[in-house]
């Protein structure tokens, strides 16, 4: 275990280096002219950008100059060139918005997904299957801008069931918190519903017909417990991988497309931005917050697997 | 062999399944008794049924595309019929399973002692703490060492012998009255298989239960059947008592099986005896007699009308089903009655309880 920890630690410094280096490469090769001249802003002085150029070492050799970006990056003086905002300011307060459209959506689509899933599995090639088959099929089909838009305007604008737009912190008013997040995290999870009960579906019924599904039987356990204890827990194992990357995705920016239909100015929303703006710093800063999280959240996910299932070692 | 009430009553069982091929009849008319305390061997070829058979009485079988006909008693409960509630307090307290791939017949994600726990509070209201308590001592009466360490252990982490020990624990659990052992030791190399059934012997023989002994090692049946029942093509084609299978068989199919066991008494021949052919198909057997394409002896009756049960004459519940007369069977069989030779030791004469070594 500690051996584990200490190599994943390991790697996630490997691959944030590489990423940085990729994305550091982004910096140096977009077309939008010099980065000294846009970090200093509208209308400068030759004087000030002759000083940013030696502040920021843009004078100096490539490889002084990435080691000089990633200092900015992680003491938090990276300015946007656009707002000239400091970025992890902007960052910091786009997480918690990000982090609870995430959380409350990968909640809220594996609960279903798993009802979902077992239910079809259970009910094989009957109605229900067939009907739920082809709902979820919807689900996959219906792309979150269309679908959110749909919701945001009936929902919200038309019928006032939900607020449209806005967030309330959690530590303001859970309540309102969550009452501001429905919509965004249905129109997520849909998406999702659909997949992870397809998968699940085929799990189970792979899963329900292995020997020690009828051992169980045999035991005299009631259809419940053997659904439960043995089918539904050796089904989810795989399915746990597939959940924890794409809530790592999701936090590190995936939701951008939610976020810019509810207007919840999270961090994938900050990035889009800043990417139609060409503001490299943000972007910069966003890539590394997201390999941090998609690396991290891959940590936990391999520790978790290994807990389900023991047979698997972690080395 | 008690003359008892028998604990377990089979009669006319049929388990048929709707296939694409057509209707595949696996069990076509099985009768047995189980009697108190009695182990009644069940053997055949692969495919013969034996082992559908034997998860019918327990409801395992049930499945969309199967139809069961028949009847199953055990005690005053038909167990074709009973519902999931009634099945669910039989399974497992009164008539538990020994399956036969230990490996993969236990849930590979849960610990031993916690799978054997399950099942006794599926059935008792015991604490975990009284549960595990059970499920250490279980796994010592079956011979696992260090069982209060072992008890945490997973299914991987355990040689297959130890594993087969488990699912024995499983199965003695509850203190049930019948046990079905589906292969118990197939998978296992012959020491642990002798060490395994030897254990299981005295268990059962402690605990007062009947077994039925699915199996297709005629070896395993020496050593513990009161009773054999040679199924062939989902028919009991002759049931007895040991001696009177081994010392007097009447069908030709139990010739078949008793002359290709290997023999190291006797010059090795150049290749093994088996029986001709291949076991029909399920679901488009032959007319008649199923056995008929393979049998040397077949004459026209056979073909026209599928031999009834026949008591042998002289004996109480000798029974077969063949079309020739008893006279003309102890004839026409070439086998030496009553020696066979016995798992690699020398030969064995077969006594009454088992093999001597």
């Amino acid at each position: 275990m500690k051996r584990f920890v200490i190599r994943r630690i390991l790697g996630m410094i490997l691959v944030l280096f590489a990423i940085s280096i990729a994305t550091f490469c982004i910096f140096n090769v977009i077309p939008n002219s010099d980065p000294a001249q846009r970090l200093a802003g509208r209308n400068p002085t030759k004087g000030q950008i002759e000083a940013i150029r030696r502040q920021w070492g843009f004078d100096k050799p490539v490889y002084v100059q990435y080691v000089k970006t990633m200092e900015k990056v992680f003491s938090g003086d990276l300015i946007s060139y656009v707002s000239q905002i400091e970025v992890d300011k902007e960052i910091l307060q786009d997480a918690p918005r990000t982090f609870s459209l995430a959380i409350g959506a990968a909640i809220m689509w594996m609960a279903f997904a798993v009802a979902l899933g077992l239910y079809t599995a259970v009910r094989a090639g009957r109605f229900a299957d067939r009907f739920l088959t082809a709902l979820a099929l919807i689900g996959i089909s219906m792309p979150v801008f269309w679908i959110g838009a749909l919701m945001s305007y009936y929902l919200g604008f038309k019928w006032n069931i939900f607020p449209n737009g806005g967030y309330v912190p959690l530590t303001e008013d859970p309540l309102q918190w969550a009452y501001h997040l429905i919509m965004p995290w249905t129109a997520l999870s849909l998406l999702f519903i659909g997949v992870y009960s397809r998968i699940l579906r085929s799990n189970v019924l792979d899963t329900i017909n292995d020997d020690y599904v009828r051992t169980a039987r045999a035991k005299g356990l009631s259809e419940r417990q053997v659904l439960l204890r043995h089918v539904l827990r050796n089904s989810l194992i795989p399915i746990v991988t597939l959940w924890g990357l794409d809530f790592g995705a999701v936090v590190g920016g995936g939701a951008l497309l939610t976020e810019t239909v509810f207007d919840l100015q999270g961090v994938g929303q900050y990035a889009a931005e800043s990417v139609a703006q060409l503001d490299v710093p943000p972007v910069l800063a966003i890539v590394m917050f997201g390999a941090f999280f998609v690396v991290v959240v891959n940590t936990v996910v391999d520790i978790v697997y290994a807990t389900l299932d023991p047979r698997i070692r972690l080395t | 062999m008690s003359s008892a009430e028998p604990i377990l009553r089979v009669s006319d069982l049929e388990v048929s399944f709707a296939t694409d091929e057509g209707l595949v009849r696996a069990v076509d008319g099985v009768t047995f008794e189980l009697a108190a305390g009695e182990v009644l061997a069940v053997v055949g070829e692969s495919g013969c049924g034996k082992s559908v058979t034997a998860m019918t009485l327990l409801g395992l079988t049930r499945s969309a595309n199967a139809r069961f006909a028949g009847a199953a008693y055990y005690g005053d409960t038909e167990l074709l019929g009973a519902s999931d509630a009634e099945l669910q307090q039989i399974r497992g307290a009164e008539i538990a399973m020994v399956f036969q791939d230990s490996a993969s017949s236990l849930n590979p994600v849960q610990r031993v002692g916690r799978q054997i726990a399950e099942q006794i509070q599926a059935h008792e209201k015991v604490t975990d703490a009284q549960a595990r308590e059970r499920a250490i001592e279980l796994l010592e009466r079956v011979g696992i060492p260090n069982a209060r360490k072992r008890v945490d252990a997973y299914p991987f982490e355990m040689s297959g012998g130890m594993r087969q020990r488990v699912m024995i624990a499983l199965a003695l659990s509850c203190d049930p009255s019948v046990l079905i052992a589906d292969e118990p030791t197939t998978a296992l190399d012959v020491t642990i298989q002798a060490q395994i059934l030897e254990r299981f012997r005295e268990l059962v023989a402690q605990m007062g239960a009947s077994v039925i002994l699915v199996t297709h090692d005629l070896g395993v049946v020496t050593d513990i059947a009161d009773r054999i029942a040679v199924m062939y093509a989902g028919r009991i084609v002759e049931q007895g008592a040991l001696d009177e299978i081994f010392y007097d068989p009447q069908h030709p199919y139990t010739w078949g099986l008793l002359g290709s066991i290997p023999r190291l008494d006797r010059p090795r021949p150049k290749r093994l005896p088996t029986i001709p052919g291949l076991p029909p198909s399920l679901a488009d057997r032959p007319q008649g007699c199923h056995l008929r394409p393979r049998c040397p002896h077949e004459f026209d009756q056979c073909a026209k009308t599928p031999p009834l049960v026949a008591r042998v004459p002289g004996a109480t519940a000798h029974l077969d089903r063949c079309w020739l007369s008893c006279d003309r069977k102890r004839e026409l069989r070439e086998i030496e009655p009553g020696v066979i030779g016995l798992r690699g030791k020398h030969e064995v004469e077969l006594t009454k309880g088992g093999a001597g070594s």
